[in-house]
């Protein structure tokens, strides 16, 4: 799930400009650029050199606004703490934007095993299990990484990476309905509710295919561990057809937010953490639920890319193993309000954010688990069928 | 021998240049254009094939966001035209002291990033913004309507963008105009209309073509516009490669697609200068 900026991100000067002012809404309501710059910039080696990365260093890209963030000291209050301890210098950059575009960026480099300029990097699940499948991902130590037992249950042994030996969650991430509860005063729980009269034309969906099409799938009782070809199809046909029709003004990534917040989009399929920002920086105006017939849920994860020298990659899996410390994980997630993967970090809530601790969209319970559906894996070309299927659809 | 040797070594960096960033990438982009992937190969694996029918299924399957990049690139192009004239006449001609003041209000909005200004515009047309709700007070356009998500917004979105790229050349135009030839087309007793139809557009000529390719060739491959003020409805060729490039990762049909806005676009140019006449131009 491209989630933050997504995809359509700010230049860098764009972003410098609006980071002197950063908010997590505040960026996200400037984002929605798409970066001519960005392509420039794309094509720029980054790199300190084969091996990459030093001793006493650790080089981080991540997605934009997904850490806690003080305004005030403009720093990573959690990451500042872990530079203080281990007394590795953490190099924070939010510059994994989208998972097709970084892929695009770094995947020569990959391939001739030179460095890409990160020691480590959160790739959405089926990402994940691409720079697996080819190679570009390290096994941990695991002796570096004892809090690894952390990780809930359910998400211990992916199919890309059963023993998570080379992959550690870094944030979950659920798609679900958001709507503007003016416009939707009973709420959108249905997909006839989604595509209900008053929304029409200001409906927007994710560019991120697994959630969108995922959606749209699970109202038709199709079950996202076995979707076929087919099926796929059906719902892209769907989607298709309300471009058409004019009820979907949009496939987005996280400009959607902005989208709601200007009354362009009165409802939406979007993603939990942005949405209970939303809510809370406009005084209920917003909302967000999983369908009935089921939502999405995904990951983003840590993984070290295999040219990172071993000193780094030493650094990278203490850097890993400090936010699977319960403590850690629960000052993340009262920030990024997106699902904590970390066992005994709602114990820890309770401390910090009682009102958070019993949210089941950060710490699901077993009736929200029930509703939340993954996407099977995808065969090679059919990941490239489908998702040309799906960019077509959208007018690509 | 060295008064011979020295221009072509002063040429030398531009060739270098030029060949590092101008001449490889084409060739790369054309070998790139007729691959094929590598059967049971994984994402961005292709092989050289030399299947050129890619061109033949990148176009039909893209009709449309080609055919929608002209219509936009020319109405943008000639709206900018409508607002760029009077504009460059009226700084050239009426600018007095004012004129490099003016000068500096065009080239303004370079100093701002060119992503920004377009997300601006998105907040312009925006339900929140001042547009629309003056246009439904007054009634132009009824309560359901909304201007972003538009070709409207896009075009707009082009024109706005581009328009410095046609002020400028037509100003350098028509500054260069001799007012004596005004005067004495008044003194033959032609009006104001005549002589502006007669004298001053002819002379300015250079600068309407210089203008209209700046802004036409750009306008044609853009896809940020369409991207942050469009729709599903309105992408343009530019937003196929894009995503084909990026998100697909179909690196053929996107070097294929390249090569076809090119080659049409060169053909277009050069049907527009022919017809125009380039011996003016400077």
């Amino acid at each position: 799930m491209s989630k933050k900026v997504s995809k359509k991100d700010l230049s860098p000067e764009a972003r410098a400009i609006i980071n002197s002012q950063v908010t997590r809404r505040g960026l996200i309501a400037g984002t929605g650029a798409v970066g001519a710059a960005g392509l420039l910039a794309a094509c720029g080696s980054s790199g300190d050199g084969g091996g990459g990365g030093d001793a006493s260093t650790v080089r981080w890209g991540n997605w934009p606004l997904y850490l806690d963030y003080d305004e005030d000291t403009k720093k990573y209050p959690t990451l500042e703490a872990f530079s203080a301890e281990s007394g590795i210098a953490a190099k924070y950059f939010e510059d994994y934007n989208d998972n097709d575009e970084f892929y695009g960026k770094v995947q020569a480099q990959l391939k001739l095993n030179e460095d890409i300029g990160y020691d480590v990097v959160t790739p959405t699940d089926w990402m994940a299990a691409r720079w697996i499948r080819l190679g570009y991902a390290q096994k941990f130590d695991l002796d570096n990484i004892p809090n690894r037992v952390n990780i809930l249950d359910s998400l211990s042994s992916p199919s890309f990476d059963p023993n998570r030996e080379s992959t550690l969650t870094w944030q979950g991430i659920m798609g679900g309905f958001g709507w503007n509860t003016k416009t939707n005063p009973k709420g959108v729980r249905t997909i006839d509710d989604l595509f209900a009269p008053q929304n029409k034309g200001k409906i927007v969906v994710l560019s991120e295919m697994r959630d969108t099409i995922g959606i749209i799938l699970l109202s038709q009782g199709v079950d996202l561990q076995s979707v076929t070809e087919d099926q796929f199809m059906n719902a892209v046909d769907f989607m298709e057809g309300k471009i058409a029709d004019g009820w979907i003004r949009g496939v987005k990534g996280n400009e959607y937010a902005e989208d709601l917040t200007s009354g362009d989009a009165t409802a939406v399929i979007g993603w939990s953490g942005d949405m209970f920002i939303l809510a809370s920086e406009n005084e209920g105006k917003f909302d967000f639920a999983i369908p009935e017939s089921g939502g999405t849920i995904s990951g983003d994860n840590f993984i070290i890319p295999t040219p990172v020298g071993a000193d780094a990659k030493a650094n990278a899996e203490k850097l890993i193993n400090y936010y699977y410390d319960p403590a850690v994980a629960a000052e993340v997630a009262a920030y990024v309000n997106y699902v904590c993967p970390v066992k005994g970090a709602q114990a820890e809530m309770e401390m910090i954010a009682p009102e958070l601790a019993n949210s089941p969209y950060i710490f699901p319970d077993d009736a929200m688990s029930a509703k939340l559906n993954v996407f099977r894996s995808l065969t090679p070309a059919e990941e490239s069928d489908w998702s040309e299927a799906f960019q077509q659809a959208q007018g690509n | 021998m060295r008064k011979i040797r020295t221009p072509y070594l002063l040429l030398l960096p531009g060739f270098a240049f030029l060949f590092t960033f101008f001449i490889l990438p084409i060739m790369n982009l054309a070998q790139t254009s007729t691959q094929t992937p590598v059967g049971g190969g994984d994402t961005g694996e292709f092989e050289q094939t030399l299947r050129f029918s890619n061109y033949l299924d990148a176009f039909l399957e893209n009709r449309e966001q080609f055919g929608r990049s002209f219509v936009y690139a020319t109405i943008a192009t000639l709206l900018a035209l409508a607002i760029a004239y009077p504009l460059a006449y009226a700084i050239a001609l009426k600018g007095g002291k004012l004129k490099n003041f003016m000068l500096i209000l065009v080239i303004a909005p370079f100093f701002t990033s060119f992503l920004l200004r377009t997300v601006a515009w998105k907040q312009i047309l925006g339900e929140e913004g001042f547009v629309v709700p003056t246009l439904r007070t007054i009634g132009i356009i009824s309560e359901n309507t909304t201007l972003t998500s538009t070709s409207f917004a896009v075009v707009m979105g082009m024109t706005y963008n581009f328009l410095p790229f046609m002020t400028l050349p037509l100003y350098a135009s028509i500054d260069r105009i001799d007012p004596r030839t005004l005067e004495a087309s008044g003194d033959l007793y032609a009006n104001g209309f005549t002589t502006f139809r007669r004298v001053t557009l002819p002379l300015s000529m250079p600068g309407v073509v210089a203008g209209t390719l700046l802004t036409f060739i750009p306008a044609a491959g853009d896809y940020v516009n369409a991207e942050i003020l469009g729709s599903p409805n309105t992408k343009m060729i530019g937003n196929v490669i894009e995503s084909r490039y990026l998100t697909i990762v179909d690196y053929p049909t996107a070097a294929a697609l390249s090569f076809t806005l090119m080659v049409v676009i060169l053909i277009l140019v050069t049907l527009y200068i022919r017809k125009a006449g380039t011996e003016e131009l400077v």
